[in-house]
C-alpha cells in the first residue's frame, strides 16, 4: 500500500475476497429416514447377493476374531499347563488355530471385495439415474438451477453415500464384535467379565459429552475450508483484475485473515479429535489392571484358568474400538441422510411433458408453422406471451425482435416445445406439437442457440454431434458451407483437433460457425436460431451473415435477431413487446411506419438489446 | 493478412492441441520425489520447537507401549506361581498383583497422554505448514506474470492449491510421527524380545519384512489406480458439467441418447479401475492380516512347545503374544504411511513448481517510483512476440505519441495486435523490442505499483465479483468515500441502475447475487476506472455491449472529468473512435493507416472500407 491509502486506513477497506455465501450448505437432520432409507435400498436390490456374501463374510470374519484369543486361552489352559495326562496335543490345537486363519482370511478377502464393489455399483447407478433423469426433466427445472449445484449433487452427495454404505456393513461387524466380546466374557467369567464391563458405560458417557462439541469443532474447520478455498478460486479467477487494480496487497492481507482462522479452526478440531485419546488409553489400562488384581486374585484361589487372563488381555484390547466406530457412525448416517435427501429431491422432479401413445414421428415434413392464438409464461398469473398468432410458410424466413423480456425466446421454445403453451396451439404442418413425438421434433426442428455450446471432444465430434450417420465427408461439407472449413484446415490436426472445455481454445465467431455446421448436419427442415448478443466484430460478423443465408437456404426460418444486417434479409419481421405482437412487415416498411421499431433502430445499429431506457416501458 | 480468410483467428486463443497443464508439469523420479520430501522436510523444522516435542513425545509413548506386555507377563506369572505355592500369604500375593497393576495403569494412561502430544503435535504441524503454503502459494499467483496465467489451467491451480496442500499437510503425522512410532516399536521391541528369547522373538517379528515389503508395493499400486480413477472420474465429471451446461443444445438437438451412450462409456471405463482397486484392496489387506496370524501362530506352537518343555514360562509366552497385540495396529498402517510419503512427494511436486516460477514481469531493484504521472504516453518503435509463440510477432515497430488531454483510436481486425497494445502499457508483458515510456521513463524502470496506478485498462470482460455494488466500483481504491463512488457511477451512467435496486449500492452482484447483464458489468468495470481517475485510460473494447446512446453519454462525462488525461480507446465500433484526435488502423501488428476520421476516410483505404462495411446507418450517431 502506499502512503496515501495507509494514510486513509483509519476505517476499514470496502474489500473482501472471496463469496461471502457458504456455498457448501450443510443439513443436520434425523440420522435415520425410514422413507429414505426405503428408497435407497431399492437400489441396493440388484445387488443382493453380493450384499448377502457380504454380510456373511463380515459376521464370519468377526466370529474368527472373537475365535482367535478363545483358541490361546485353550492352548494355555487344555494343552500347556495341565496334567499331561489330560492335556490335548498341542499340534491338535495349532490345526484349529490354522483352520481359523484360513477362514479369517477369505472372509476378510471376500468382505473387503463384495462391500468394496456394492458399494460402488450402486453409487454408480445412483449417479446414473439422476443424470438420466436430468436428460428427461422439464427445462424449467434445469432453468432455475445452478449447474455447479447440481454437480455437487451427482459428485458430493453421492460419495457421503458411499461413505455409509462402506460403513453400515462393517458396523454390522463391530456390533457383532462388540456383543460377542461382551458374551464370550461373561462365558469365560462373569464376575470377571462384569467388572471389566463396568468400564463401558463411563466411556460411553464421556463420548457422548464429547461427540457434539467435537462434531461442532470439526464443521466449522470444514467450513473455514470452503470459505478460504472459495476466495482462493477468486483470486485466481480475477488475477488480471487483481493485478490491473493493484489490490495485491489488500488482498493478501484478506487472504491472511481467512487463513488464520482457517487454521485457528484446525488446530482447536485437531485439539478435540485428541483428546479421546488418553481417555481411552486410560480406560484400557484400568480394565487390564482389573484383569491383572482380580483375575490374578482369582487364579490364586484357583477358581480361575490363567488362560482366561491372557484371553481377556486381548479382548480388552480390542473393546474399545467398536465403540469409536459405532458412535462415529452417527455422524456419516446424519450425512448419508441429507444426502439422500437431497439425491432424492432430483430423481423427484417431474419429468417434461411425455409423448402421446399415439405420438406421430414423420419421415419428413414440409416445414409451415402456425401460432394460434398463444398464450404462455412460467410463472402462474404473469403470461409472458398474450394471444401470439403469426404463420410461415415453408423455406420462408421470419426475424423475431424485440426488447428483453419481449417473449422472443419464449416463442422459440414452444416451438420445440421444451415447454407447453397455456392456450392456443402451436402446429407444424397443420399438426399441434403435442401430437409430434419428442425425437420427431428434435430432428425436424434444428436449433442454434445464442451461446454456441461445444463439448469437449474433436471438432469433427462437434459437427456430428448426435447425427452418428454422419461421414467424414458430411462433416466437412458443413463446414466449407459455413465457411469454416477454411479456419479448421489451417489447424495443425485439421478436423480432429481437440477443444479444450467449452471450445475455449477457438474465438466466438469460430464457435458460432462450429454451431452453424452442427446444425446443418442435422439436416432439420426448420431452423431456429437465436443469435448471439455478444459482440462480435464486423468482419466476422460479416461471415457468420454469409454463412447464415447458406445456412436457411431451402429451410423455414425463426430467427430472433439483434442485429440489423440479420434484420435486413429476413423477408418479414416481427416486433415483439410485452408478449404481444406490436408490429410486422418489411423493414422498410416499419422504418416509414415510426413505430417502436423504428425507435430501436434509430438508437441502436448493433444490438436492440441494452437499450434501457426505450424498450416503451418508460 | 487479408482480412477476408483470417478474420477468424484469434489472438489469445493457445493453439488448440497444445496441453496448456503441461507448461507447469513437475519432474517425476526417484531422486526428484526425495529431493520434494527433503524440501518439505524443511519446511516442517521451521517449526523446531514443535518438532522436538512431537519426536520425543512419540519415542517415549512408543516405549511406554512395550512396557506393557512384560508387565502383563510378569503378573501372570506372579498369579501362576503363588497358586502353585500355598505357602505364600494372600496379602503378599495381592500386594504383587496391585503393583502390576498400578504400574499398567500407569504405563497405559502415560502411553495415552504423550499419544496425544505426538498426534497433536504431528496434526498442528501439518495445520501450520499448510497455512504458511496457502499464503506463499496466493501470494506467488498474485505476482505472476499474465504469461503463466495464460498457460496454466485455472482449475488445476485450484487443485493444486487445495488438494496438494492437503497432501503435503499429512506428511508430518501420517508419515513421518508413524514410521518412528514403528521404528520405535520394532527397534526396541526387538531388542526387548530377541534378549528374551531369540527364537521367539524372531517368530514375533518375522511377518514385519513381508508386511513391509507388501504394503509398499500394494499401496503405490493402489496409488497409481487411485490416480486413474480420478482421471476417469474427472472425464466422467466433465461429461456431466458440459451435459448440464449445455442442456439446451443437447434437448434442442434430440441428443440425450447420445448423451446417455457418451456417459456409458466413460462411466464403465471408471468402473473397471474402481473394480480393480477394489480387488486389489481386499487382497491387500487380508493377506496382512494373514501374515501377522501365521506369526502369531508360529509363536504360540513354538511358545508352547518351549512351555511343555518346562523351558519357558506361561508368564513370557503371555508377553511374547500381548506384545504381537501391540505390533498388529501400526503394522497395518504402514500402507497408510507409505501412501503419505507418495502423496506428499507427487503433492510437494506439484506446488513447488508452481512456488518457483519467476514472475518474468519483475521491477529492477533501482525501479522509481512514478511521482505525479502526467500521462505522456510514448511507444517508440515497440515490437512484440507472445512468450511461446515462436518468430511470430504481435507487433511491429509500432510508435505513437498520448499526451495528455488527448485520445487516441485503435481500430483493426481481430488478432491484429490492438490488445497487445493495452496490455503492454501497464506491464502485463514486456516488450520484445523498442520501449514504451511515460513522461520520458522507460516503464521498465518504473516500480509496478506506481505504473499500474497511472495505467488503468478497463477490459471487455473485466471480473465481477461475489461482493456488493460499492465493494466492485471501489474495488481499485476500498478506501474511497461515498461521493466518489457514486461520481463514478454517474459517470458510467450506472447510477441509475443502481437507484432502482432495492439496496442501491449494498445489492449483492455476481454468482448468486443480481446478475447483470453484459452492458451492466462492462458499466461497473468503467465505474471501477473511472473511480480513480487515472493519468493514462485505456478503454479496451469495453463498451462493445453498451447501446450507442448510453456509450456517447459515457464518453461525454469521462471527457469532463479529466482535461489532462491520455486516452486509448480500442473498438470495433467506428462512432467510438470517430471523435479520436488520431486513429491507428492496425493490421498484423503494424499500423497501416493513421490520421484523423476524416484523413482517413478521405485516405480511402482499409479504415474507409471497414466504415463501408458497418454502413451507412452504423455512423448515424445516436444522441439523445
Amino acid at each position: 500500500m502506499t502512503a496515501a491509502d495507509a494514510s486513509r486506513s483509519g476505517r476499514p477497506p470496502r474489500a473482501v475476497v472471496g463469496s461471502q455465501i457458504n456455498r457448501d450448505e450443510e443439513m443436520f437432520g434425523a440420522a435415520f429416514d425410514r422413507a429414505i432409507f426405503g428408497r435407497f435400498l431399492s437400489y441396493a436390490r440388484p445387488y443382493r447377493r453380493a450384499l448377502v456374501l457380504a454380510v456373511v463374510g463380515v459376521l464370519a470374519f468377526t466370529a474368527t476374531q472373537l475365535a482367535i484369543p478363545l483358541i490361546i486361552r485353550f492352548a494355555i489352559d487344555r494343552a500347556l499347563i495341565v496334567d499331561p495326562a489330560q492335556a490335548v496335543p498341542l499340534v491338535v490345537i495349532m490345526a484349529a488355530f490354522a483352520a481359523v486363519i484360513a477362514v479369517n482370511y477369505v472372509a476378510n478377502r471376500s468382505q473387503d471385495y463384495f462391500v468394496g464393489l456394492t458399494g460402488e455399483r450402486i453409487i454408480f447407478d445412483l449417479r446414473r439415474a439422476m443424470f438420466a433423469h436430468l436428460q428427461e426433466v422439464a427445462l424449467a427445472f434445469m432453468d432455475r438451477t445452478e449447474v455447479g449445484r447440481m454437480m455437487s449433487r451427482l459428485q458430493g452427495d453421492v460419495s457421503s453415500l458411499q461413505e455409509f454404505i462402506d460403513n453400515s456393513v462393517t458396523a454390522v461387524g463391530d456390533i457383532v464384535l462388540l456383543l460377542g466380546i461382551v458374551v464370550i466374557m461373561l462365558w469365560l467369567d462373569w464376575q470377571l467379565g462384569l467388572f471389566t464391563l463396568a468400564l463401558v458405560p463411563t466411556l460411553l458417557f464421556v463420548r457422548l459429552i464429547w461427540l457434539p462439541r467435537a462434531r461442532r469443532a470439526f464443521r466449522h474447520a470444514r467450513e473455514t475450508n470452503s470459505i478460504v478455498n472459495g476466495a482462493l478460486a477468486e483470486g485466481i479467477h480475477a488475477v488480471r483484475t487483481v493485478q490491473g487494480m493493484v489490490r495485491e496487497t489488500v488482498n493478501f492481507a484478506l487472504y491472511d485473515d481467512k487463513a488464520r482462522e482457517n487454521l485457528r479452526a484446525h488446530l482447536r478440531a485437531a485439539k478435540f479429535g485428541q483428546v479421546m485419546v488418553p481417555i481411552v488409553d486410560t480406560m484400557t489400562g484400568f480394565a487390564l489392571a482389573i484383569v491383572v488384581v482380580l483375575g490374578g486374585t482369582l487364579v490364586i484361589e484357583r477358581t480361575l484358568d490363567v488362560g482366561v487372563i491372557v484371553a481377556f488381555v486381548f479382548y480388552v484390547q480390542r473393546f474399545f474400538d467398536p465403540i469409536r466406530s459405532l458412535t462415529m457412525q452417527y455422524s456419516v448416517m446424519q450425512r448419508a441422510m441429507a444426502s439422500g435427501q437431497r439425491i432424492f429431491e432430483v430423481l423427484d422432479v417431474p419429468l417434461a411433458m411425455a409423448d402421446k401413445p399415439d405420438a406421430i414421428d414423420p419421415a419428413t415434413i414440409t416445414g409451415a408453422i402456425a401460432f394460434r392464438d398463444v398464450t404462455f409464461g412460467y410463472v402462474k398469473g404473469q403470461p409472458v406471451l398474450r394471444n401470439v398468432s403469426f404463420t410461415v410458410s415453408p423455406g420462408e424466413t421470419i426475424a423475431l425482435v424485440g426488447p428483453t423480456g419481449s417473449g422472443k425466446t419464449s416463442v422459440t421454445a414452444l416451438l420445440h416445445r421444451f415447454y407447453d403453451v397455456w392456450d392456443g396451439a402451436v402446429t407444424i404442418d397443420g399438426r399441434d406439437v403435442r401430437d409430434y413425438a419428442k425425437k420427431s421434433l428434435g430432428r425436424h426442428v434444428a436449433m442454434v442457440l445464442q451461446d454456441p455450446f461445444l463439448f469437449s471432444g474433436t471438432i469433427a465430434e462437434n459437427i456430428r454431434f448426435r447425427t452418428a450417420s454422419a461421414s467424414k465427408e458430411d462433416v466437412e461439407r458443413a463446414a466449407r458451407v459455413v465457411g469454416a472449413h477454411d479456419f479448421i484446415a489451417k489447424l495443425p490436426l485439421g478436423y480432429e483437433t481437440p477443444l479444450d472445455q467449452y471450445g475455449r481454445n477457438l474465438s466466438l465467431g469460430q464457435r458460432q460457425l462450429l454451431s452453424f455446421a452442427r446444425a446443418l448436419v442435422a439436416d432439420a427442415q426448420i431452423l431456429v436460431l437465436d443469435e448471439a448478443t455478444a459482440n462480435i466484430d464486423s468482419y466476422t460478423e460479416q461471415q457468420i451473415q454469409a454463412a447464415l443465408r447458406r445456412l436457411l437456404e431451402g429451410r423455414t426460418g425463426i430467427v430472433i435477431a439483434h442485429r440489423l444486417a440479420t434484420v435486413r434479409h429476413a423477408g418479414r419481421i416481427l416486433v415483439l413487446q410485452e408478449g404481444r405482437i406490436v408490429e410486422s412487415g418489411r423493414h422498410e416498411d416499419l422504418i416509414r411506419s415510426g413505430g417502436l421499431y423504428a425507435r430501436l433502430h434509430a438508437f441502436n445499429f448493433s444490438s436492440f438489446d441494452d437499450a434501457e431506457g426505450i424498450s416503451g416501458r418508460t | 493478412m487479408s482480412t477476408a480468410s483470417s478474420a477468424l483467428d484469434s489472438p489469445t486463443a493457445p493453439l488448440p492441441g497444445s496441453r496448456p497443464a503441461e507448461v507447469i508439469a513437475a519432474e517425476r523420479t526417484l531422486g526428484g520425489d526425495l529431493r520434494v520430501l527433503a524440501r518439505i522436510c524443511r519446511l516442517i523444522l521451521r517449526y523446531r520447537g514443535r518438532v522436538a516435542l512431537a519426536v520425543v513425545a512419540t519415542v517415549v509413548a512408543g516405549l511406554f507401549q512395550l512396557a506393557i506386555p512384560p508387565l502383563l507377563g510378569r503378573a501372570v506369572n506372579t498369579a501362576l506361581g503363588l497358586a502353585g505355592d500355598a505357602s505364600v500369604s494372600g496379602a503378599a500375593a495381592r500386594e504383587g498383583l496391585f503393583v502390576a497393576a498400578a504400574l499398567l495403569l500407569a504405563a497405559s494412561t502415560l502411553r495415552g497422554a504423550f499419544t496425544l502430544v505426538q498426534n497433536y503435535g504431528g496434526e498442528s504441524i501439518g495445520h501450520l505448514l499448510a497455512y504458511d503454503l496457502r499464503l506463499a502459494f496466493y501470494r506467488k499467483l498474485q505476482q505472476l506474470s499474465f504469461s503463466f496465467h495464460d498457460r496454466a489451467h485455472t482449475g488445476d491451480l485450484i487443485t493444486r492449491g487445495i488438494l496438494d496442500i492437503d497432501g503435503v499437510r499429512w506428511l508430518t503425522s501420517a508419515g513421518l510421527l508413524r514410521v518412528l512410532l514403528l521404528a520405535i516399536l520394532i527397534g526396541a521391541g526387538a531388542i526387548q524380545m530377541i534378549s528374551t528369547d531369540i527364537t521367539l522373538g524372531l517368530l514375533s517379528l518375522s511377518f514385519v519384512p513381508f508386511a513391509i515389503w507388501k504394503s509398499t508395493t500394494t499401496r503405490l499400486r493402489l496409488r497409481a489406480l487411485w490416480l486413474t480413477v480420478q482421471e476417469k472420474m474427472a472425464i466422467l465429471g466433465r461429461i456431466m458439467d458440459e451435459n448440464l451446461s449445455g442442456i439446451r443444445v443437447v434437448r434442442a438437438f434430440g441428443a440425450e441418447p447420445h448423451e446417455l451412450t457418451k456417459y456409458d462409456r466413460a462411466a464403465d471405463e471408471a468402473m473397471a479401475i474402481t473394480h480393480e482397486r477394489v480387488r486389489t484392496r481386499a487382497g491387500y489387506s487380508s493377506v496382512m492380516t494373514l501374515s501377522y496370524f501365521v506369526a502369531l501362530g508360529l509363536v504360540l506352537w513354538v511358545g508352547g512347545t518351549r512351555v511343555l518343555a518346562g523351558a519357558m514360562s506361561v508368564g513370557t509366552l503371555t508377553e511374547f503374544l500381548t506384545f504381537m497385540t501391540i505390533l498388529q495396529l501400526p503394522v497395518r498402517q504402514m500402507g497408510m504411511v507409505v501412501n503419505a510419503f507418495a502423496r506428499a512427494a507427487t503433492c510437494g511436486a506439484r506446488l513447488f513448481v508452481v512456488l518457483d516460477h519467476q514472475p518474468t514481469i519483475a521491477e529492477r531493484p533501482d525501479a522509481k517510483t512514478l511521482e505525479n504521472p502526467r500521462g505522456v504516453v510514448r511507444f517508440d518503435d515497440v515490437s512484440f512476440a507472445y512468450p511461446g509463440g515462436g518468430d511470430s510477432r504481435t507487433l511491429h515497430r509500432v510508435s505513437f505519441l498520448v499526451e495528455p488531454g488527448r485520445t487516441l483510436g485503435l481500430v483493426g481486425p481481430p488478432g491484429s495486435g490492438k490488445s497487445t497494445i493495452a496490455h503492454l502499457l501497464p506491464r502485463y508483458y514486456d516488450v520484445t523490442a523498442g520501449r514504451i515510456t511515460i513522461d520520458g521513463e522507460d516503464i521498465r524502470d518504473l516500480t509496478l505499483d506506481s505504473l499500474r496506478r497511472a495505467v488503468r485498462v478497463v477490459q471487455q470482460d473485466s471480473f465481477l465479483f461475489t461482493s456488493s455494488l460499492e465493494n466492485n466500483i471501489a474495488y481499485g481504491d476500498p478506501w474511497a468515500d461515498e461521493d466518489a463512488i457514486h461520481r463514478a457511477a454517474a459517470t458510467s451512467q450506472i447510477e441509475g441502475f443502481v437507484e432502482r435496486l432495492p439496496e442501491r449500492y449494498q445489492t449483492l452482484v455476481g454468482e448468486r447475487g443480481v446478475s447483470l447483464s453484459g452492458g451492466q458489468k462492462q458499466r461497473v468495470a468503467i465505474a471501477r476506472a473511472a473511480l480513480l481517475e487515472p493519468p493514462v485510460l485505456i478503454l479496451d473494447d469495453s463498451t462493445a455491449a453498451i447501446d450507442a446512446g448510453t456509450e456517447w453519454r459515457i464518453r461525454e462525462a469521462l471527457r469532463a472529468g479529466a482535461a489532462n488525461r491520455a486516452t486509448i480507446i480500442i473498438s470495433h465500433r467506428l462512432s467510438t473512435l470517430r471523435h479520436a484526435d488520431e486513429i491507428l488502423f492496425i493490421e498484423g501488428g503494424q499500423i497501416v493507416e493513421r490520421g484523423t476520421h476524416e484523413q482517413l476516410i478521405a485516405l480511402n483505404g482499409r479504415y474507409a472500407a471497414l466504415h463501408a462495411l458497418q454502413g451507412r446507418h452504423d455512423l448515424t450517431e445516436a444522441q439523445p
